[in-house]
């Protein structure tokens, strides 16, 4: 076996296997196609649930609301991941890529799957949205495309593992995978299960589109989230590591203990297919033991894991910085970041707003009870987009500002607009998921296009306020869809119209390279020493290695509480039902 | 060597080490948190009063809707927009149709009794929701979703389905009347 196809990266002295090089482009670049459709999708659906506006017809909106969801969760959010996989499997453990003919066969099929499936909803064959709830009818076209995708999924998922059991038997690395790359461990084994999950549920769909068999409403639905909602979960794994990275990347986070992350990885892989009952907490097929142990994830274990991760990650940033030398105070290491990298911008906007709105939210409104003021009201949606949209898109868009100049070797395009498009982006998300949630507070309905209910044989009057935060809703949609649309210029514009990266020169910024390239955060040349000292056991736990974190992690549990409890007073004041 | 390393080196030797207080200190608060955030669900199950608990069972969707008629046979004391106004008494069974794009029928309840509330679809699954109380359950066809209810405050309220059922879907708004004390009386055709 040959090192020809190998290049070492010179910023990094990674070395590069062509052939995933190959392959991480093209599951890159198709997920940003994705996007920008979804994006477009997401243009229209907030300008007809503004009323004011009201802009599509009702089988058009719930024609885009199908589209949106299935070309934003679905395929971007998996072509990407395909690509962070084949990208953990090499390039950061400097090792091959096996049977890439193999990859290329798997991208075949999830590209064609992915175009069956955009056609049948395109062309009004498929008005099921991207739950498709038997006994709603689609074409079966529409789940053999699913069908036929997810076969992709999982084979490349496979060939994850092949290429880490090769890489450790070439000795590509020593001792154990990087964080990083055990980080997408656990997103690959979690990958395993949805995608058996949806197998589970959609090949019996098929068979009965055609008319071969039946398939029970809440059956469906108990599998079907076995699929869609350990997928988020793929989605969160995934983009834990991607922190875990990009802290190294632009900051020089170290990992503050080995042993306590990747614990916490374990957990998500072993609670995490549970969650399926999030969805199913007002459905009459299960009881309240089965709804309390899997909605908790038998105890809230995963809901531990990302509050581990919550505090690590901060605080190995935190670290990283001080070990660079900006020690003082509680928060230098913060004010001296980075800010204009938008890797580092993206990855703080990550944290932050899937931890203080998508985590708060998500188990608050995933609780039994509580569940039921929630439920299909826009507190849904508005919790997603803080969790998948805030938290796994941006930490994917801010990945890809290192991907570009790393993987495809060219200068990011408009690099103005890079700087600012993660605050465009992460701001708009931040309005449209607040204003959604608080909307949603009132009983306003999702998936719903009409909320004056013209046509209806009752009225209904929502609150004033209702319309002034649907406006608001649109405001911050239109801004967060502004960012997209920015993210995909620059992809596409630097992908293939981009300037070639030559040698990147350390020390001075270049247009189009992210400050972690040209100023690669080194850490000062007495590390140990000053680590040493930080971690000195004399020191009160208080001021221990990153006492910003702690300030930061007490703030957010305190928020926390008062939400989760705030929750549960709303709730006492509806009717008794039992 | 320094002995510091990032995520996207490999650890070198032993890496599982006790971790620093500070990060203890922060899972045990975690995990004490999360012990509290399951604690509150089977409590609310004994000291509190919404729970999604119901009578569960699975109904054929057709036996469903005859037992809906029988029960609007027997009840009927009106009739709005075509559909029959539904004047049960306190603690009976009351069922509630849905199927695209009606909730049937319209149920006239009284403030502080008990009912038993049976939701089932006739068709494909429905969002029930009362507005504007913003009370939310899952109809699904082929179950039957029991649930005693207790309604706390009189008032003349709307159902809206907030679950994608077809093209309609939007238009498919109910109507629940609950009348004060012993006022059963004052049925109203009027909306
Ligand atoms: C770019 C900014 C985005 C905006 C402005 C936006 C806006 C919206 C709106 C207005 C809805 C409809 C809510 C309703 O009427 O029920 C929606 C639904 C949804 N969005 Fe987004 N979205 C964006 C990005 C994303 C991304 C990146 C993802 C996934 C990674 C995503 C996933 C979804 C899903 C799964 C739904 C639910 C569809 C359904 O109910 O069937 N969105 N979004
Ligand atoms: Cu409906
Ligand atoms: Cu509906």
């Amino acid at each position: 076996m040959t090192d020809s196809n190998f290049r070492t990266c010179g910023s990094t002295g990674l070395k590069v296997h062509g052939p995933a090089e190959l392959l991480i482009k093209a599951n890159a670049v198709v997920s940003v196609v994705a996007l920008l459709i979804g994006a477009i999708g997401a243009v229209l659906l907030v300008l007809t649930r503004w009323q004011a506006v009201h802009l599509l017809s009702a089988p058009w909106y719930y024609r885009i609301l199908g589209v949106h969801g299935m070309s934003m969760l679905i395929f971007f959010i998996i072509f990407f991941e395909m690509a962070v996989l084949y990208f953990a499997s090499t390039v950061v453990i400097n090792a091959r890529q096996v049977m890439p003919k193999l990859g290329w066969a798997s991208f075949g099929l999830m590209v064609v799957g992915a175009v069956m499936v955009e056609v049948m909803m395109w062309t009004g064959k498929a008005d099921v949205l991207f739950t498709s709830y038997v006994p709603l009818r689609a074409d079966p076209l529409f789940y053999l495309g699913v069908i036929l995708f997810a076969v992709g999924a999982l084979i490349v998922t496979s060939m994850f593992f092949a290429n880490l059991v090769v890489a450790k038997r070439e000795k590509r690395y020593e001792g154990s995978v990087p964080l990083v790359t055990f980080g997408a461990v656990a997103a690959a084994i979690i990958a395993i299960i949805t995608l058996l999950h949806g197998a589970a549920i959609y090949i019996p769909t098929f068979l009965w589109s055609l008319g071969l068999m039946e398939v029970d409403a809440q059956i469906y639905r108990l599998i079907w989230w076995g699929l869609g909602h350990s997928s988020q979960q793929i989605n969160v794994a995934a983009m834990v590591a991607i922190w875990y990275m990009l802290g190294a990347l632009t900051v020089g986070a170290v990992v503050i203990n080995e042993k306590i992350s990747r614990l916490a990885f374990v957990l998500y892989i072993l609670f995490i297919s549970m969650a399926s009952a999030h969805h199913l907490l007002v459905d009459p097929g299960m009881g309240p033991t089965w709804k309390i142990v899997n909605t908790s994830y038998f105890m809230y274990m995963a809901v531990l894991a990302s509050m581990i991760h919550g505090f690590t990650v901060p605080a190995g940033m935190e670290l990283g910085q001080r070990l660079r030398g900006f020690t003082s105070g509680l928060f230098e290491w913060l004010r001296k970041a980075p800010w204009s990298d938008p890797g580092f911008s993206s990855l703080v906007f990550s944290v932050v707003v899937f931890g203080f709105v998508g985590g708060i939210t998500g188990v608050t409104i995933g609780t039994e009870q509580i569940n039921i003021i929630v439920h299909n009201t826009l507190r849904v949606p508005g919790h997603f987009h803080a969790t998948v949209v805030s938290g796994t898109a941006m930490a994917f868009m801010g990945a890809t500002y290192y991907l570009i100049p790393l993987i495809f070797r060219k200068r990011v395009a408009f690099w103005g607009l890079a700087k600012i498009q993660p605050y465009l982006f992460a701001l708009g998300m931040l309005i449209f998921t607040m204003s959604m949630t608080f909307a949603g507070s009132f009983g306003v309905p999702r998936r719903h296009w009409d909320i004056t209910f013209s046509q209806a044989p009752f009225g209904i009057e929502f609150s004033p306020a209702v319309d002034l935060l649907l406006g608001i809703v649109a405001l911050g949609g239109l801004m967060a869809a502004t960012g997209a649309f920015i993210f995909v210029a620059i992809a596409v514009k630097s992908v293939f119209f981009g300037e070639p990266l030559g040698e990147i020169t350390r020390g001075t910024a270049m247009v189009g390279v992210p400050a972690g390239l040209t100023h690669p955060p080194v850490h000062s040349s007495n590390v140990d020493e000053l680590n040493a000292e930080l971690h000195q056991p004399g020191r009160s736990w208080r001021l221990g290695p990153a006492p910003g974190t702690v300030v930061l992690v007490g703030v957010f549990l305190l928020a926390f509480v008062v939400y989760f409890f705030v929750n549960w007073k709303v709730l006492s004041f509806v009717w008794k039902i039992g | 060597m320094p002995n510091t390393h990032t995520g996207l080196e490999s650890p070198k030797g032993v890496w599982w080490k006790p971790a620093h207080p500070a990060e203890k200190v922060w899972v045990t608060i975690a995990f004490v948190w999360c012990m509290v955030l399951f604690a509150m669900m089977p409590l609310w199950h004994f000291k509190g009063g919404q729970n999604p608990s119901g009578i569960r069972r699975k109904v054929e969707p057709t036996a469903f809707f005859r037992r809906t008629q029988e029960f609007i046979a027997q009840y009927q004391i009106g009739e709005d927009q075509g559909i029959p106004i539904v004047a049960p008494p306190p603690g009976s069974d009351v069922y509630l149709t849905a199927m695209s794009f009606q909730w049937t029928p319209i149920l006239q309840l009284e403030e502080g009794a008990e009912y038993t509330l049976h939701l089932s679809s006739l068709d494909v699954n429905h969002g029930f929701n009362l507005n504007p109380l913003n009370v939310n359950f899952q109809v699904v066809p082929g179950y039957d979703y029991g649930l005693k209810v207790q309604p706390t405050a009189a008032g003349d309220f709307r159902i809206l389905c907030n679950e994608f059922c077809g093209i309609g879907h939007h238009t498919m708004v109910g109507r629940l009347i609950v009348v004060g004390g012993n006022s059963a009386a004052n049925a109203g055709g009027s909306r």
